[in-house]
C-alpha cells in the first residue's frame, strides 16, 4: 500500500502538462476538433418556442436549432450530427469560452461589449427588438403607459439595461423583479406579481402561448431596442468564424436565388443559372476556402432548407407563433437580410 | 503526522527507513500539489489572454446601468457602478441572513423546548414540525413559500388595507417614518432604551443573587415584574422622543403609501421575494436548531433540573436559570454551523428573484462584464469572510459561555 502513491503521482505529474497542452491547442482549430469528435456541440436556450425547444420525442426544433443543423449538414452531410446543450443566459458565455460548446446559437443579442470581451458574432440571423407583454384588461397600448408599473425581467440580459435606459430617459419610473430563467419570469408575471413581462418580441409570442389564457394577454406593438440575434463563436479562430457566417449567407442566398428545400434536387439537375450553379457547387470550388466540400451549400438547403423555409417552419404563419417576417424578410422584400455573393 | 526524530543507534533501522520514506512521500505530494496549482494558474491566465478578457478589478468602477428591486442604500442605474451593485447585493444578503438567523433561533428554541414538554399535544406538534421541515429540500420549501405568498395575497390593484398599510401580491407596504433633521433622536432613544433595560435587568439579577430581596424560594419574582419596566424603557423612550420632537415643532414625518394605478406605492415596501426567502430560510433552519436545542437540554444532568425543582423553581425558571445556561456549551458549536448554513443558503434567493449578492453580482454583473474569474473570486471571498467572521463571533461567545473550571 505504501509504495503505491509514488508511481501514481509520478504518472500524474508527467501527464498534467500534456493534458493542459491539448486543452489549449484544441481550441485553436474548432473545425478540426468538431470533425475529430464526429459531431457539433451547439449551445441553445432550450426553452424558447420557435428558436430552440425539444418536442415530446426529445427532438429539437427551432430557428437556432436549424442553424446548428445547417452547420452540421455543411460539415458532415448529416443534420443530426449535433448535440444540443441548453445554456442559461448567465452561463452561456462561459460555456463557449471554456470550449464546452463549439457555437452558441441562443438568441443572443450582438453588442459591442460582448463582441470585444467574450466572443465573436459572425452574422445576424434574426432581427428582433425588446417588447412588452401585458394583460388586455389593463387596456395599455403604449409602453409609456407603464409608468410606475412593476415589470418582470430575465436577469443577465440586455433587457435589464434597455428597460432602465428607456424609462430613465423619459423620466418614468418602474419597479423591477428579475429572475434567472424565463419559466420563473413568466410564472411571476402570470401570477400577478408584475404588470408587464418584457423580453425580446420574438420570445414574447412563444411566452404568451405558454400562459393559461393566451388571449388574455397582448404584445405591445412598440419595440424599445434593437436586438440583433447572432450566433457566437470563440475569438481567435477566423476559419470557424467564416464557416458560421457563410452557413447563414448560404441560406439567404439560396432563398434569394429561389432555391428551396422543395426544389433543390430538381434545380441541381436542370439549372442553367450561374448563380444557382455556384451556390450548389456545380461551378467553382467555393467550399474549399471554408475547409468544406464543393456541395456545402447544397447540403444545407437539401437537409435544412433556405432561410425562408426555416422561418416558415419555426416561426411563420404555419406555426402557432405566427411571427411576421418584418425586418427578417430578404432585402429584396423590404427586410434586412442580405447575403454577400458566393463567388 | 510526523514521525518522532529517530535516535541514532538506539532506533531500529527499519523505523528510521520508514520515517525517511514518509518524509519523502510528503515532500513529493507537496511538490505535486504546488505543481498542479501552478499549472492551473498559468493555464487559466493563458486562456483568458487568448480569449481577450482583461483580467483585473477595473470593471467595478464602470456604470452598472441596470436597476435592482430592493436596495438598502441609494442606487440608481445611471449613476451607480458595479461596485455599488455589489454593495446593494451584499446588504440584501446580510439583511435576509441576519433576520433569518434571529427568527430561526427564536422558533428553534421554542420548538426544541416544546419537544421536551410534558404536554402531549405540544410535544407532538413540535416533533411533526421538525420532521416535516428538515426532511424536505430547502429549495422546494422556498418555491412553495414563494408561490403560496403570491397566490394567497390579493391582487395588486385591489390590495387589503389596514391603517395605512397595504398587503397585496406586490408585498406589504407600510407607512415609513422619514428621519430628517433631529428625527434621529427617536431611533437613538430606542437604542438607549435597549441599553437601559439590559442594565436594569442585570442589576436586578445581581440583587437577587446577593439576597437583597427574599430569595426565589420564598417568592419567585413574576416575569411581568421583571419585564414590564424593561419594556417601558424600550418603548417609552422612543415614544417620549417622538412626542417631544412633535411639541418642539419638528414632528417626525411619515410617508404614507397610496394605492397607485398599478398597486400600492410609496412607504416602506416588503417584497414578496424577501418575505418568502426569510420565512423559508428561518422555518427550515429552525427545525435543525430545535434538534440541537433538544440535544443540548438533554445533555444537562437530570439532577440539575430535579435540584432546581426541589428548590421550588418553576419549570420556566428552571429552564431559564439552570438548564439552558448549562446546555449552551453543547448547543453553541452546532448552532454556529446552522448560522453559517443560513448565510450560505440565502444564495438560493436566485431561484425566487430576491436580489441578493449571488443574484445581483454573480448573475447580472457577471453576465454584463464577463469578468467571471474576478466576480466569482469576490463572491467566494465574501461568503468565506462572512462565514469565518460569524464562526469567530460564535466561538468567542462559546468561550464566555463555557463553564469556569475551578
Amino acid at each position: 500500500m505504501r509504495s503505491l502513491p509514488i508511481p501514481l503521482l509520478a504518472a500524474l505529474l508527467a501527464a498534467s502538462p500534456a493534458l493542459t497542452q491539448t486543452a489549449v491547442r484544441a481550441q485553436a482549430d474548432t473545425l478540426a476538433q468538431v470533425r475529430a469528435r464526429g459531431h457539433l456541440v451547439c449551445g441553445v436556450s432550450g426553452g424558447v418556442a420557435g428558436f430552440s425547444m425539444p418536442d415530446g420525442q426529445g427532438r429539437w426544433h427551432g430557428l437556432d436549432v436549424d442553424f446548428c443543423r445547417a452547420l452540421a449538414a455543411a460539415i458532415f452531410d448529416d443534420p443530426d450530427a449535433v448535440r444540443f446543450i441548453p445554456q442559461s443566459s448567465a452561463a452561456r458565455f462561459t460555456a463557449l469560452q471554456s470550449g464546452e460548446i463549439d457555437v452558441l446559437a441562443r438568441n443572443t443579442t450582438w453588442t459591442l461589449s460582448r463582441d470585444t470581451a467574450a466572443m465573436n458574432f459572425p452574422v445576424i440571423t434574426f432581427f428582433d427588438g425588446q417588447g412588452f407583454l401585458v394583460r388586455k384588461s389593463l387596456a395599455i397600448t403604449a409602453v409609456k403607459q407603464l409608468d410606475r408599473a412593476t415589470i418582470c425581467l430575465q436577469q443577465g440580459t440586455t433587457t435589464e439595461l434597455n428597460t432602465a435606459d428607456w424609462f430613465r430617459t423619459r423620466g418614468l419610473s418602474y419597479q423591477v423583479v428579475t429572475f434567472a430563467n424565463s419559466e420563473q419570469t413568466l410564472g411571476a408575471y402570470e401570477s400577478g406579481r408584475c404588470d408587464a413581462y418584457s423580453t425580446d418580441k420574438s420570445s414574447l409570442y412563444g411566452e404568451r402561448l405558454k400562459t393559461a389564457h393566451p388571449e388574455a394577454h397582448v404584445i405591445l406593438e412598440e419595440a424599445i431596442s434593437k436586438e440583433p440575434f447572432a450566433p457566437g463563436v470563440r475569438q481567435g479562430d477566423d476559419a470557424w468564424r467564416d464557416l458560421v457566417a457563410w452557413t447563414h449567407y448560404a441560406m439567404i442566398d439560396a432563398e434569394e436565388a429561389g432555391i428551396s428545400q422543395a426544389n433543390v434536387d430538381r434545380l441541381r439537375g436542370e439549372t442553367l443559372s450561374p448563380d444557382v450553379k455556384r451556390i450548389l457547387g456545380l461551378e467553382g470550388r467555393y467550399g474549399q476556402g471554408l475547409g468544406l466540400t464543393g456541395d456545402w451549400a447544397y447540403r444545407i438547403v437539401h437537409h435544412v432548407g433556405n432561410y425562408g423555409d426555416v422561418f416558415a417552419r419555426n416561426l411563420g404563419d404555419g406555426t402557432p407563433l405566427k411571427i411576421p417576417r418584418g425586418l427578417n424578410a430578404l432585402w429584396t422584400n423590404g427586410g434586412l437580410h442580405y447575403g454577400p455573393p458566393i463567388r | 503526522m510526523r514521525a518522532g526524530p529517530p535516535r541514532p543507534g538506539s532506533a531500529p533501522r527499519s523505523a528510521r527507513g520508514r520515517a525517511l520514506q514518509a518524509l519523502a512521500l510528503q515532500v513529493l505530494v507537496a511538490l505535486a500539489l504546488a505543481g498542479l496549482a501552478c499549472l492551473a494558474v498559468t493555464n487559466a491566465s493563458e486562456k483568458l489572454a487568448r480569449q481577450g478578457i482583461t483580467a483585473g478589478f477595473g470593471f467595478l468602477a464602470q456604470a452598472a446601468g441596470f436597476d435592482i428591486g430592493q436596495r438598502l442604500i441609494p442606487y440608481a442605474a445611471a449613476t451607480s457602478t458595479y461596485l455599488d451593485a455589489f454593495w446593494v447585493g451584499l446588504l440584501n444578503t446580510l439583511l435576509v441572513s441576519g433576520l433569518a438567523i434571529g427568527l430561526a433561533t427564536l422558533i428553534g428554541f421554542a420548538v426544541g423546548i416544546a419537544r421536551l414538554s410534558p404536554n402531549w399535544l405540544l410535544r407532538t406538534l413540535a416533533a411533526t414540525y421538525v420532521e416535516a421541515l428538515r426532511n424536505l429540500p430547502l429549495l422546494l420549501q422556498l418555491l412553495v413559500w414563494y408561490v403560496a405568498v403570491r397566490v394567497m395575497l390579493p391582487e395588486a390593484r385591489d390590495p387589503a388595507a389596514w391603517g395605512g398599510a397595504y398587503l397585496s401580491q406586490r408585498g406589504l407596504v407600510l407607512p415609513r417614518p422619514e428621519f430628517v433633521g433631529a428625527a434621529w433622536l427617536v431611533p437613538a432613544a430606542f437604542v438607549a432604551g435597549l441599553v437601559g433595560a439590559r442594565a436594569w435587568m442585570r442589576r436586578r439579577a445581581r440583587r437577587d443573587a446577593a439576597g437583597a430581596e427574599p430569595g426565589p424560594v420564598a417568592a419567585p419574582a413574576p416575569v411581568l415584574a421583571l419585564g414590564l419596566p424593561a419594556l417601558a424603557l424600550v418603548l417609552g423612550l422612543p415614544a417620549l422622543a417622538w412626542i417631544g420632537l412633535g411639541l418642539a415643532g419638528h414632528p417626525v414625518g411619515i410617508a404614507w403609501p397610496s394605492p397607485g394605478p398599478f398597486g400600492p406605492e410609496g412607504g416602506l415596501g416588503i417584497l414578496p421575494e424577501f418575505a418568502a426567502l426569510l420565512l423559508g430560510l428561518s422555518t427550515y433552519t429552525a427545525a435543525f436548531i430545535a434538534e440541537i436545542v433538544r440535544a443540548g437540554l438533554n445533555s444537562v444532568a437530570r439532577g440539575q433540573g430535579e435540584a432546581a425543582a426541589a428548590l421550588g423553581l418553576s419549570r420556566a425558571k428552571t429552564l431559564r436559570l439552570v438548564t439552558i445556561p448549562q446546555a449552551m456549551r453543547v448547543i453553541v458549536p452546532p448552532l454556529t454551523s446552522q448560522y453559517l448554513n443560513v448565510t450560505k443558503n440565502s444564495s438560493l434567493a436566485v431561484l425566487i428573484g430576491y436580489p441578493d449578492l449571488v443574484h445581483v453580482f454573480m448573475g447580472t454583473v457577471l453576465n454584463q462584464t464577463n469578468q467571471a474569474v474576478e466576480v466569482v473570486a469576490i463572491t467566494m471571498a465574501v461568503y468565506l469572510t462572512l462565514s469565518l467572521g460569524l464562526a469567530a463571533l460564535m466561538n468567542a461567545y462559546n468561550r464566555r459561555a463555557a463553564p469556569v473550571t475551578r
